[in-house]
């Protein structure tokens, strides 16, 4: 075989690949050969390495052409080369999914599985349950028994993953050979134990009782291979992660005993199973990182990187576990390995002490260009959480993010940095302009679109209020010439804030829009026109109200009420208010367990809560008359215990003049059936019952609304706060807990829930307003009130001001829910709607002294709400 | 978003790759859709190529997945899984499919020895690997089941082994009955 191989070679003048000329149509051709008696093995067992390369390369083979030479090469079983037989397995299970009619072969494979030669029996099983689908399979149902049992480890294996690949067809077949499966779990073999494993636990995966009791059979009797153990931890933990909590059972001593195992690739399953288990303590994660200790300093690089990986993984929730690595960590900073490396610096990067940092971004910045774009994005991450740990070292860390943002780079690595600047740019006001100048420099060469659009949007919001604007201003309109439309009308909108907020650039800024009047882009265009006109009134309302703080509407709502209009028009004009509030982002501190890898978020904006309820309320004909729903109270509270016979919550809608209160039930009972399911509500305030929307039927464990709908109270309009006491009113009809079958009388029966809360917040929309100021002053201050409170339980003003937004339930703006440090006194601003589409602004200047005393100031488009909030702050 | 923790699964191969010292594809196996066409799997390949052959470093991570390699003379190998597997497995796999191969190449792991033993290959890395699925860790039970050629090969340690096993079963089968 050799020689002939080589006389090929140098004929073709010592060419080093005798596969690299192949014609798919030539080797077909030479497929004919199969034909032939006597059949030539070496010949045709090359042939077939050929056809089977070419698929290998890629190359696509026709329906026709696959079905041709498949058909030929069915021939070749009559010879009983063993090298050619296994090549014709290869090629049947290559083809398929190419060909047609290749269960011809059936016979022929079950034949070799149930024959003598163990080297053809494995090797069978595996093409023929490549080949079989779920009807077939029937036939071959005794073989797989007697396969998946036999004594011959190959055999064995072939066949229990082939099982296993067969789950995903024929999941009800698969599942009577668990008896075999059992049996063979037990076997001497560790790959058989492994496959046994595997196959069981995919099997009854759903079922937690008895994946607990497989694991607890296997945890008494031990394991021989080192993949079953992995496999057993990873079950063990996914278990724990469900039962959330107790750290006492035996499953987490079982993962911890396998720190213990002597297979490396068990003690790392285990140390890193523990470290990924939810809100661990550090008691727990300490025996692990020991272990992951011990690998740093394995000669085995992949090690290092698992074991570096995962402390890196600890030392975004625990920091100070990992502290006493900090030397292990030190040495594998100069790992050839530069992933190694890169973990390694910014694990330490995150444990290590403010006096570090220097010297480790030099020695980072050293390598930065060898390392991969999810390296550096890592890089990035870390540096971001330094931002926020230590705010002294922002020179050092912004100057070496602009290195970066300066060199070459992927999307999503130069997102990273982006947004990592930006918030330091919102966090840090002392590097606000020398940020904002980089932003500058890096978007004149910027080659992505939407970093572009989002830095020129920032500069808009930002660039006004710095000492020298202009120069923003040159740097912005430069994009205007030179870049495309996206980026252009981004540019736009951005100018047109600066001449809104200076009066000085005012004039040039209306010289530029002008130029950009006669753009070729259609919404540049528009966009000039309206902001030209606009800014030439020069009135700080109109400014205010159509430059800076931009439609508060939610865009889908907006487009749906607009249809609705079109359809049925009417001689009032479309009213702005009636379009349901763009529910304010939540702006939440930043989460720092993001996974090491970049994971794409999907960015396709799905239907939002409140307009799945709107939806969902507009169906019921009761409701109809209520307007546009305001607001719906954003987590459903619970009225029940969770482990109760009835698990009752509730979410409050706001309307105009009604709210509705809506009230998911579960019915925990299996021998029960609650019929016609009504919450009743007692109100304290001056609330008026209007009525009861019941929940037809209850079944076990099938949810069911029902709705109570209250009108507001008309004579005292600002008692909006309230208290309810309700009563869960329905008939229970016993019923069969097997068959559902309920008796036909039922009895009338009650159940006390927990009382309902209506505050003020539940009123009141919470929207963001970019510029503060400007809304202040637009609003005016016809309808000011303006009072002053001793908070005499709260000893800070961090406790104030998120007591205060909790309560009112309004956005802060200007991030005015910040209170720097060592500060003594400080003004928190809120926004919001409130009920019937009136804007709502409130001042909090609060001082403290050894209690916090609040002076409120509160502005709003009509007296009621501004009455309202005064009232229910006092 | 994928979970952060594994769904516990056999299924832990994403990829076989043997490329040569151009960076081109000799040997391509891939077991789930993370790179469905031929192109991208070739894109795939070339990123691959360009980040690992200068360095000897064993181990990296790429597009999100975790790949181990191993280079000998002339070609590379590497074995891809996803990024929350197991690193250690996707190394035993790399071991076992780099030591089966140079017993079967007779420490020859070159690119020439390789195509003229292609078939070998194919033989080998389906006795490794089935579907994503290790089905076997161990070299030495790896070239047994695959060097079943009996006149060409020399009477080598191979077939030493490969005599005393199936001794070993001869045995074991007389005292099962």
């Amino acid at each position: 075989m050799l020689k002939k191989f080589d006389k090929k070679d140098e004929e073709a003048g010592g060419g080093s690949n005798p596969f690299q000329h192949l014609e798919k149509s030539a080797v077909l051709q030479e497929a004919r050969v199969f034909n032939e008696t006597p059949i030539n093995p070496r010949k045709c067992a090359h042939i077939l390495t050929k056809i089977l390369y070419l698929i290998n390369q890629g190359e696509h083979l026709g329906v026709m052409e696959a079905t041709e030479s498949f058909f030929a090469m069915t021939k070749l079983f009559q010879s009983n080369d063993a090298t050619l037989r296994r090549m014709c397995y290869l090629t049947i299970k290559e083809m398929s999914s190419i060909a047609e009619d290749v269960i011809i072969v059936t016979s022929s494979l079950t034949k070799d599985m149930t024959g003598k030669d163990d080297n053809y029996r494995g090797p069978a099983v595996r093409a023929l349950c490549q080949i079989t689908d779920s009807t077939m399979l029937q036939a071959i149902e005794r073989y797989m028994k007697q396969a998946i049992v036999d004594k011959v480890p190959s055999v064995s294996s072939s066949a229990l993953v082939s099982s296993l690949h067969l789950l995903k067809t024929s999941f009800d077949v698969v599942k009577r050979w668990v008896n075999e499966a059992q049996e063979a779990a037990s076997s001497d073999n560790i790959m058989v134990q492994y496959h046994a494993l595997g196959l069981l636990y995919h099997v009854r995966k759903n079922d937690r009782l008895a994946v607990n009791k497989m694991l607890s059979k296997f945890m008494r009797h031990g394991l021989k291979s080192p993949f079953a153990y992995c496999m057993m931890i990873r079950v063990a933990s996914k278990l724990l992660e469900e039962e959330a909590g107790s750290r006492d059972s035996p499953l987490f001593d079982f993962i911890e005993s396998c720190l213990r195992n002597k297979h490396e690739m068990v003690v790392y399953e285990a140390a890193s199973a523990i470290v990924n288990l939810p809100s661990c303590t550090a008691k727990e994660l300490a025996p692990a990182v020991s272990v992951l200790q011990l690998f740093c300093s394995s000669p085995k690089a992949a090690l290092r990187y698992a074991a570096v990986r995962t402390l890196n993984k600890v030392a975004m929730k625990h920091p100070s576990a990992v502290t006493a690595c900090n030397l292990d960590l030190e040495n594998l900073v100069t790992d050839s390995n530069r992933s190694i490396a890169t973990l390694a610096i910014t694990t330490l990067l995150k444990t290590g002490s403010e006096s570090s940092i220097d010297r480790l971004m030099k020695q980072i910045s050293s390598f930065m260009s060898e390392i991969s774009d999810e390296f550096k994005v890592v890089v990035v991450q870390a540096i971001s959480a330094l931002c926020q740990k230590y705010p002294r070292k922002h020179a050092v860390l912004m100057n070496f993010l602009f290195t970066m943002l300066r060199e070459e780079g992927g999307f999503e690595y130069k997102r990273a940095i982006v947004d990592c600047i930006i918030s330091i740019i919102e966090e840090n006001s002392e590097s606000k302009e020398t940020g904002l100048s980089h932003l500058c420099e890096f978007i004149e060469d910027c080659e992505f679109t939407v970093l572009a659009t989002r830095i020129l949007h920032l500069l808009g919001q930002e660039g006004p209020k710095t000492n020298n604007p202009s120069k923003y201003i040159r740097f912005i309109y430069n994009r205007v010439v030179l870049e495309h439309e996206e980026v252009r009308a981004g540019a736009v909108s951005a100018l047109a804030k600066f001449g809104a907020q200076n009066e000085d650039v005012l004039p040039s800024i209306l010289v530029l829009l002008k130029r950009c009047v006669m753009d070729d882009d259609n919404e540049v265009r528009d966009r000039a026109t309206f902001y030209l006109s606009v800014l030439e009134q020069k009135q700080k309302v109109l400014n205010a109200g159509y430059i800076l703080n931009g439609l508060t509407v939610s865009i889908p709502g907006l487009e749906r009420a607009l249809q609705q209009y079109t359809l049925d028009p009417s001689e009032k004009p479309f009213d702005l208010k009636s379009v349901p509030l763009a529910t304010a982002p939540i702006t939440e501190q930043r989460t720092e367990s993001m996974p090491i890898t970049v994971v794409k978020q999907p960015e396709k904006v799905a239907a939002t809560r409140q307009e799945i309820f709107q939806e969902q309320l507009a169906a019921i004909p009761e409701f109809r008359g209520l307007g546009p729903l305001f607001k719906s109270s954003p987590e459903p509270v619970a009225l029940t215990e969770s482990e109760t016979e009835y698990v009752i919550r509730c979410t409050k809608h706001t309307f105009v003049n009604h709210m509705v209160f809506q009230f998911d039930c579960t019915n925990t009972l299996n021998d029960q059936i609650l019929e016609n399911v009504t919450v009743q509500m007692e109100p304290t305030e001056g609330y008026e019952l209007v009525g009861y929307i019941p929940a037809k039927s209850l079944l076990y464990n099938q949810p069911g609304i029902c709705y109570t709908l209250v009108a507001l109270p008309e004579e005292d309009p600002t008692a909006v706060a309230c208290t309810f006491s309700c009563m869960m009113k329905f008939t229970v009809k016993d019923c069969d807990p097997n068959t559902g079958e309920a008796d036909d009388e039922g009895y009338e029966d009650e159940y006390v829930l927990e009382d309902i809360e209506v505050t003020v917040a539940d009123h009141i929309q919470r929207v963001l307003k970019p510029n503060f100021g400007a809304a202040w002053d637009e609003v005016g201050d016809e309808f000011e009130k303006e009072e002053t409170f001793t908070l005499s339980t709260i000893k800070t003003l961090e406790e104030a001001v998120s007591n205060i937004v909790k309560f009112l339930g309004m956005q802060p703006c200007e991030r005015s829910d910040k209170v720097p440090d060592n500060k003594n006194s400080h003004t928190l601003y809120l926004a919001g709607v409130f009920r019937g589409g009136h804007d709502i602004l409130m001042r909090a200047r609060l001082v403290l002294t050894d209690t916090v005393t609040m002076q409120v100031t509160a502005r709003g488009g009509e007296e009621l709400p501004v009455d309202i909030i005064m009232a229910s702050v006092g | 978003m994928e979970a952060l923790t594994l769904e516990p699964s056999l299924y832990t191969v994403k990829a076989v790759l043997i490329l040569d010292n151009d960076g081109d594809r000799l040997f391509a196996k891939y077991y789930d859709d993370t790179y469905p066409t031929v192109k991208e799997q070739k894109a795939f390949e070339k990123n691959i190529f360009n980040k690992t052959h200068r360095t000897d470093s064993e181990i990296a991570l790429l597009e999100g997945l975790t790949v181990v390699y191993k280079s000998s003379i002339d070609l590379y190998f590497y074995v891809i899984g996803s990024s929350h597997e197991n690193e250690l497995m996707l190394v035993a796999v790399l071991n076992c499919l780099f030591d089966s191969l140079t017993q079967m190449l007779r420490k020859n792991v070159e690119k020439r020895a390789l195509l003229e033993n292609m078939e070998g290959l194919f033989l080998a890395v389906d006795e490794i690997v089935d579907g994503g699925v290790i089905l076997e860790s161990d070299p030495q039970q790896v070239v047994h089941r695959v060097a079943v050629r009996g006149e060409d090969v020399p009477l080598t340690e191979q077939t030493v082994s490969q005599v005393l096993q199936s001794a070993k079963e001869q045995i074991k089968w007389s005292l099962l009955r």
